[in-house]
Parts: structure tokens; sequence; C-alpha cells
């Protein structure tokens, strides 16, 4: 190895990871509403369950908030306790 | 002092539309009765439930809106439960910034249905696009 310049057969990919945010905060919504299903179906899973908030990037203050409307959204059975495939 | 309400029931779906009316009118009767009074109704009309209920797998869903004395709560939802025609209910107490949010729901909504013209066209139009790009996947899969 002449070259000591590290060169690699394939550039190297850079993944620039997309910085999460609170989407609540960023629109400026203050009430989570839990008649809206289709809104909080961005929250769960396929099989329902309340995703975390290090995947959707919630801040703790809406998070609680999303969980109380889906929570209450489930037992209007606007939105399913358990299921599958679900979206 | 009155405070700010929002209850939610879901009817069985066997009940004919006088019926219906008739079991809104108990509720809203009650409310007025006991000193509180309605803000805002909304009939949802028969939806499928999530999941079932005493083995019904649709209800007719109700919203009321409503200001009354926080005593009150507890002998609308022993209403409830004494009542065979509804299966499920939800009472919320709403706080300034969801009564901010139901005054901004209500507006859109009755905007809505003001024009009720141009949403059509617009879902008319969303129609027509969607196959075009259906039609493109499956050759592409079959080339594979």
């Amino acid at each position: 190895m002449a070259n000591e310049e590290v060169r690699y057969l394939n550039p190297p990919t850079v993944d620039v990871r997309k910085k999460k945010y609170c989407r609540f905060k960023k629109a400026g919504i203050k009430y989570v509403d839990y008649k809206d299903p289709e809104f909080l179906k961005k929250f769960l899973n396929e099989q329902g369950k309340i995703l975390p908030r290090r995947i959707t990037g919630t801040s703790l203050k809406f998070q609680r908030k999303v969980a109380v409307a889906v929570k209450r959204a489930r037992s209007l059975a606007l939105l399913p306790y358990v299921t599958d495939l679900l979206k | 002092m009155l405070k700010q309400y929002e209850t939610v029931f879901i009817a069985t779906p066997v009940l004919s539309d006088a019926q219906m009316k008739e079991a809104v009118k108990k509720y809203t009767d009650l409310i007025t009765a006991n000193g509180g009074e309605i803000v805002y109704e909304e009939d949802w009309g028969l939806k499928q439930l999530a999941y079932p209920i005493q083995h019904k797998t649709s209800g007719f869903y109700y919203l009321i809106e409503f200001k009354a004395a926080p005593e009150f709560v507890n002998t609308l939802e022993v209403q409830y439960k004494r009542d065979e025609r509804i299966i499920r209910f939800l009472t919320v107490a709403l706080d300034k910034d969801a009564i901010a949010y139901a005054e901004h729901r209500r507006e859109v909504r009755s905007a809505k249905k003001n024009a009720p013209v141009e949403e059509p066209k617009e879902e008319a139009k969303e129609e027509i696009e969607l196959p075009e790009e259906y039609d493109v996947e499956p050759i592409e899969t079959k080339e594979d």
C-alpha cells in the first residue's frame, strides 16, 4: 500500500439522520382529540399499540396527552384494543 | 359554578330513528332540567365499532357538549347505566384548550356543511389519479 490514503470500493454512505421533532409543538396543537381516530392512528403500530416517543419524536407533555386520547378512543370503540393489520 | 363537559354515547343499532331521537331528548332534557345548558350536539349516525360490544358490531354515536354543575355528571352516568339502549358512554371535562379546540372544530364543521359542493370534486379527482399509479406498479413486478 503505497498510498496511505484510505480508499473505499463503494463511496462511504454518510447517513444524515433527520432530526425528530414534536409535531404538536411544531404545529401549535394544544389539545389532542380522542374523537379523531384517523389522526391517532399515526401514533399506533400495526397491532394498535401506542408507539414510543423515541420513534414518533413527540415531546413528553404531548405523549401523555396522546396516550390518554388513544385510551379514550379505545373505550368508545373508535380504535381497537388489539388487532392485526391496522393501517 | 358550571363546568363544561362533553359526553359521547353509543346506542344500540336496533333503535329506529324515532327511538333514537327519544333517547337523545331524554338526555338533553335531563341536562337542562338539572340547571345545565346544551352548548352543542352532533349526530355521528350509525358507525361500525372497532370491536364488538354486547355482541353488536355497530352503534349510533351521539355527542353532546354541555355546561353543568360537577355533581350532575354522576346522575347523568347513573342514567346511562340504567338505560339498556346505551351500550357505551364517555363523559369528559373540557379544559380551556379543549374548549378552544371544540369551538374550532364546530366552525370547521359548519363551514364544510355550507360548502359541500367543493368537496366531492376534490375526492373525485383523487380517485381518477390513483388507478394510473396502480396500473404502473404490477407491470414492473411481473418483469422481475
